[in-house]
């Protein structure tokens, strides 16, 4: 496959824009690609650093637009990062961040993710409740698709099962 | 700060790296299987907000979390970004120990077992990135040691963690499980009929990216490609692999397939094609690195094919990391010119096969 930008030279920078769901393709040879700094291919460590932020910044920009520029723009109360700077690097600066802006939150991780709840390892120590809670919600989604599926035995057991988790919950 | 090991001397030693000398299932095919998942410490701000002496405070915390782990953290070695030369550190990044950005930060660190299996990454874009490399595909098995070391260290640090989000990650992409799977395949003659490129622009659409061997994705750089998952949202850890191996299969057989149907004259220029590069590897006075890579992966080729019997599989794995732009300079304790790491490249790779 040849490079999309120079056509001469094999293409070897793949990448896959995503934007309101529509896809683009973009196959670059590694100068093409370093000339529109879209990715630092190379791992030389003199190099600039790896600028995958700097592409994730521009994917983030669409989510910009939606808040105009406000007199104080939202910032994080514990490291202070804005909006604004997380839409130019990319990157929270602490934990906190995913509850401070937790409103703009939602359409972007659809967009990154298509979903917008985890589902997986929950950390031990924390377990008991969440656990528990996490385990529900994933039976429901499953009873959810047994009655979708019409399929009514294996939905009366779901049911008993989260009633056994909702009952668990509820004494704990 | 605890025990800190300058010298990544014994790191050359690739005997001791478990996913070079063993041989793991469809290790014709698959070279690597790697996991890596994404942490952070609940109330630190996230590495690139951190001042020097935080993120060693993160270090310390995590190396002794760590260390309380008798049997995982058995002969591991602690390595500070800063204590190491650039050759050092773009040797780790080619034994995939650490990642470029890691790598361009001084303020970060890594744990390396003594097994190899197991790298944390300290202070890259995360606090930690747990990794674990196999051999062959086993990314299953990858990820039960991964989180087994996570356990250890949940028991000891408070990790970012929230009930509708999952593991909290410096950048939503890796939100969630924080997992990472990667499986590094040897492609070579899906690579020569020109049939990667087509089923790698479907894989998008199946949540999962192709690299190439040190991110660049080239045809010349020993026909490796490693496919990792995008997605790490809405989906557990189990499904994620299973995806993946499920791709992987498929692109297993179709290599499988394309290497049995070569026949007649396609076979013969093929089995020409790799006595020679074993002709070149065993004569050759200098040798670059990304040439070099083209003739180790066809002599590999030349081995799972049955066209070269008198090595081994895991021979060449150990080949493909001679090979690498830094291994050279470190083996001879020197930096060197382009010439000189040609010369000595080509040298020690005949050594190696001819041994």
């Amino acid at each position: 496959m040849m490079c999309d930008e120079c056509k001469k030279r094999p293409a070897t920078v793949h990448i896959t824009k995503i934007i309101n769901g529509e896809k683009t393709l973009l196959h670059l040879c590694e100068q093409c690609a370093r000339e529109k700094s879209i990715f630092d291919v190379s791992f030389n460590l003199e190099g600039e650093p790896f600028s995958m932020q700097k592409f994730l910044a521009g994917f983030f920009e669409p989510f910009m637009r939606e808040f105009p520029e406000k007199s104080q723009p939202l910032s994080c109360d514990r490291c202070g990062l804005t909006f604004p700077r997380f839409s130019q690097i990319g990157r929270f600066g602490c934990s906190h961040c995913y509850e401070a802006f937790k409103g703009q939150l939602d359409p972007m991780l659809r967009r990154l993710h298509g979903k917008t709840y985890h589902v997986g390892k929950v950390p031990k120590r924390r377990g008991g409740k969440i656990r528990i809670k996490s385990e529900i919600e994933r039976l429901k989604r499953e009873l959810q698709e047994a009655v979708n599926a019409e399929e009514y035995e294996r939905a009366a057991v779901l049911r008993d099962k989260i009633r056994e988790l909702e009952q668990k919950l509820g004494r704990s | 700060m605890g025990v800190r090991d300058v010298s990544i001397e014994e790191l050359l030693d690739t005997t001791k790296i478990e996913w070079i000398n063993s041989t793991g299932p469809e290790s014709d095919i698959v070279i690597t299987s790697r996991v890596r998942l994404a942490r952070n410490l609940k109330d630190v701000p996230f590495p690139h907000l951190l001042s020097r002496t935080q993120a060693e405070e993160v270090i310390d915390s995590v190396y002794r979390a760590f260390l309380t782990n008798p049997v995982l953290s058995k002969d591991a070695r602690l390595y500070l970004m800063k204590d190491l030369s650039d050759t050092e550190k773009n040797l780790l990044v080619e034994m995939h120990f650490i990642s470029p950005d890691l790598a361009r930060d001084d303020r970060g660190a890594v744990i390396i077992s003594g097994d190899r299996r197991i790298s944390i990454m300290i202070n890259e874009e995360d606090h930690l990135r747990i990794q674990c490399i196999f051999s062959g595909l086993d990314p299953q098995g990858a990820y039960e040691l991964a989180s087994r070391v996570d356990d250890v260290l949940e028991e000891q640090l408070d990790f970012a963690f929230d009930e509708r989000l999952g593991y909290l990650t410096a950048c939503p992409t890796n939100v969630g499980t924080g997992i990472r799977v990667s499986v590094m395949m040897h492609l070579p003659v899906l690579t020569m009929l020109k049939q990667v490129d087509r089923m790698f622009s479907t894989m998008a659409q199946l949540g999962l990216v192709v690299r190439g061997l040190y991110g660049e994705g080239t045809e010349s750089w020993g026909n490796l490609y490693q496919i990792s998952n995008q997605i790490t949202l809405g989906k557990s850890e189990e499904d994620i692999i299973q995806n993946l191996l499920s791709v992987a299969g498929q692109i297993i057989s179709s290599e499988r397939q394309a290497r049995r149907n070569l026949k007649g004259e396609d076979r013969l220029r093929l089995e020409d094609r790799i006595s020679r590069s074993y002709g070149i590897l065993t004569n050759s006075k200098l040798l670059s690195t990304q040439e070099a890579m083209g003739y180790i992966s066809d002599v590999r080729l030349g081995v799972d094919m049955g066209i070269i019997k008198n090595l081994k599989p895991e021979e060449i794995n150990n080949l493909f990391i001679t090979a690498g732009p830094s291994y050279i300079q470190e083996v001879f304790k020197k930096t060197m010119t382009p010439l000189e790491r040609d010369l000595n490249r080509a040298n020690l790779l005949r050594q190696k096969l001819l041994r």
